[in-house]
């Protein structure tokens, strides 16, 4: 960051924007762009209340439609017909609906990392798009869910692999990873949802001030008499410091248990004792590339929000993603590297399979958007301020990263001990359900941008209360001050 | 009464009480590859026919199923030994801990793996950790036109669709056997009865039985005399009940 923390206390730092103006630090950081408080409020209120365009109201049909069709119709279908109008077959018993779910809990994954881990060290960019990610843990989540449920086969018993007192004394299997799983899935999504919603308490009540009708009982309900005292915002910070740091290990133990449902079985290519890590830095490499998406579209589509979201936002995700990208070559490589040098025979061939196979292309093209890509575009500070030129990224990467699953689930399952039973895998009804996923999320962020704030107010005004700009002789600098 | 202690969670049960321990010797160079013990054990076991369609794209619901292999490129091709497969009912089975309702268990009674339908959810999360792949689901709910209904085994569920099953040694023929022979006052001899596939076989390739009494024929076919016998993928510890015997000479 081009402004520090500790360095201004000691004495005036000086920085590499040497001789840079006022008008220069203004444009460029949103912490030192302070609007009036009233008037920021009013820019965010006017987003989400102004009447919406027939373009709106059109968009809303059109991913309505969609969803109708391709979830909740195709779904119908799918339970009504059995699983046997989806693709899949021996030995490939776990298809697109498995892929899609380890899918969307990695896109989750990522609200949570940036909103947490980036709250904990205080990285001081965070401010206007924490709930932008947030937002993309939950509405992931629920994605997930319903990948999972239309995996099986009855799904009306769901509520089997739930641990309830029952008359037969009958129990989930908690050797099973599918239960951990479960487990760990339920407490992410209700701690993700309260960590969602502590820090949009203080935005619900400014909006419960501004808004009559309906709205106004929307927000009043939902802003829990939240009034802005001394105590409520000690009782705030605390819960929400609390959450932000309880949810880290929760986030980190979801994707090590989702990957456990591979790698506890004993199949070739599945059994590999790094998956837990891959799984994680692969979740948060799908997710950041989502996150810098979803933030574009935000910028682009929500008025007002291109005074929060600015190129300095890009230039800082932007950053993260080529970390992340980095770590999952390493994570690639470190898996790819053992299993072939164990020398096991069905290893070989299916690592063969992988790269040499009938999809062939799509291990490749895995390799080129998740590591070539990246690093070919990221590495440079003015690329990575450009947002279309991010976002596209972050769209190549979450391509790769859904490649990366298929292969793991799909083609890896066609490769087993027995290879009288060898045979590939050909989707079916899983294409239009994975796109009435991916359209319930996209429709979910349409409907609650005119439902919520997008932007945390209090949080970025919070921030630029802390930051200031002086001058000491003719230098222009950046001074901080501890605010919590 | 049972209370809570009597209940033991018992996927991986390799000693304690039990009363017989099934398994079964299958003599790979006897077998003609002649598929009788398929219809056998589809028409013991209700097992539906899923139609060419499904049963090309790797959907055919067969609990017996006789692989083919061969060696050497065409024309030069030699085909080897039949090798029929099904569930090996093993002493320490992956399919049983990954399931997360316990539907597929192990039988204390029997040593066999069992799995209940009722309680299935159709993870099918089993059915990929099964190294055999043996296990087959009920993918849709498959017709039986007239007269195929008439010729139903009572004995055996029908199952519906979105439940996995696979090869049970029988164990309705095992049970029916016990009663027979626990009325009578006496232990079930060797030789009783057999399993469907076993019965069906004309070359006599299949021999079942108890493998935990010296006396049997099926004992003595995996202990004595024939040394060739094997178990498939035994390295990886799952302690199968299906001894193949290949390459003895005929």
């Amino acid at each position: 960051m081009a402004y520090g923390k500790k360095e201004t206390e000691n004495k005036p730092a000086v920085y590499e924007h040497h001789g840079h103006t006022e008008e220069h630090f203004r444009e460029k950081h949103l912490m030192l762009d302070p609007l009036p408080r009233g008037q920021m409020n009013d820019m965010v209120m006017e987003a989400m209340t102004e009447k919406p365009s027939w373009k709106y109201w059109l968009t809303v049909f059109v991913l309505a439609s969609i969803v109708a069709y391709c979830l909740v119709y195709s779904w119908i279908r799918l339970i009504a017909e059995g699983v046997g109008i989806a693709g899949v077959n021996r030995p490939s018993y776990w298809g697109i609906f498995l892929v899609n779910t380890v899918f969307w809990i990695g896109i989750s994954h990522a609200g949570t990392f940036i909103s947490a881990i980036l709250r904990v060290f205080k990285a001081e960019f965070r401010r206007p798009f924490t709930r932008v990610a947030e937002l993309m843990t939950t509405f992931g989540l629920v994605q997930a869910g319903f990948s999972i449920f239309m995996h099986m086969g009855r799904v009306w018993l769901a509520y089997w692999l739930m641990p309830y007192p029952n008359q037969r004394m009958l129990w989930p299997n908690f050797h099973s990873p599918l239960s951990w799983d479960l487990l760990a899935i339920t407490t992410y999504l209700l701690s993700s949802t309260m960590y969602l919603f502590l820090p949009l308490i203080p935005d619900l009540a400014m909006a419960r001030d501004k808004t009559t009708g309906w709205r106004k009982n929307f927000y009043r309900i939902l802003a829990l008499g939240f009034r802005g005292t001394e105590g409520e915002w000690t009782h705030l910070r605390n819960a929400m410091n609390i959450f932000a740091f309880a949810i880290i290990p929760v986030m980190f133990s979801v994707h090590t248990i989702v990957s456990w449902d591979f790698a506890a079985a004993t199949r070739p290519g599945w059994n590999s004792t790094i998956f837990g890590p891959y799984f994680v830095i692969g979740a948060l490499h799908s997710g950041m590339g989502a996150a810098v998406v979803v933030l574009a579209a935000v910028r682009k589509f929500v008025k007002n929000m291109d005074y929060f979201i600015r190129a300095e936002h890009f230039d800082a995700i932007g950053k993260l993603m080529l970390i992340i990208s980095m770590g999952w070559a390493y994570f690639f490589f470190n898996d790819y590297m053992v299993q072939w040098y164990g020398g096991d025979k069905w290893t070989k061939q299916l690592l063969h399979f992988h790269e040499a196979g009938p999809l062939g292309w799509m291990w490749f093209a895995m390799l080129i958007v998740n590591i070539a890509i990246p690093w070919a575009i990221l590495w440079n500070s003015k690329w990575r301020s450009t947002p279309w030129l991010v976002s596209t990224v972050g769209i190549l990467i979450n391509v790769g990263m859904w490649f990366e699953r298929y292969i793991i689930i799909p083609i890896s399952l066609t490769i087993n001990r027995m290879p009288f039973t060898w045979r590939m895998y050909t989707p079916g009804i899983e294409i239009p359900l994975g796109i009435g996923t991916l359209t319930l999320f996209i429709l979910l962020y349409v409907i609650f941008a005119k439902l919520i704030p997008m932007i945390p107010v209090w949080e970025v005004q919070e921030g630029q209360m802390a930051h200031q700009l002086k001058k000491f002789g003719r230098e222009t600098v950046v001074t901080v001050s501890e605010l919590e | 009464m049972t209370t809570l202690s009597d209940l033991k969670i018992s996927e991986v049960k390799l000693e304690g009480e039990h009363v017989g321990k099934w398994g079964m010797v299958i003599d790979q160079d006897i077998c003609t590859g002649c598929q009788a013990c398929v219809a056998a054990c589809s028409m013991e076991n209700n097992i539906p026919f899923v139609g060419e369609e499904d049963s090309g794209y790797g959907r055919a619901m067969h609990w017996i199923r006789i692989e083919r292999f061969w060696e050497g490129e065409y024309p030069e091709v030699k085909m080897t030994n039949q090798q029929p497969m099904m569930c090996q009912q093993c002493g320490s089975a992956p399919c049983e801990p990954v399931c997360p309702a316990f539907a597929t268990v192990h039988s204390q009674a029997e040593q066999l793996n069992l799995q209940v339908y009722n309680r299935c959810v159709g993870t099918r999360y089993c059915a990929n950790n099964c190294p055999y792949q043996v296990r087959t689901f009920n993918w849709r709910d498959y017709q039986r036109p007239e007269p195929l209904p008439n010729q139903f085994n009572p004995d055996v569920t029908v199952r519906r669709r979105g439940v996995m099953e696979k090869c049970t040694f029988c164990i309705q023929r095992i049970h029916k056997a016990q009663d027979k022979a626990k009325s009578e006052g006496r232990e079930v001899a060797d030789g009783e009865f057999t399993t469907a596939c076993a019965q069906a076989c004309p070359s006599n390739a299949i021999t079942f039985g108890r493998i935990d009494k010296e006396d049997t024929l099926v004992y003595q076919m995996m202990h004595h005399g024939q040394s060739h016998g094997k178990k498939h993928l035994e390295e990886l510890g799952t302690l199968p009940s299906i001894t193949y015997m290949n390459g003895g000479g005929a």
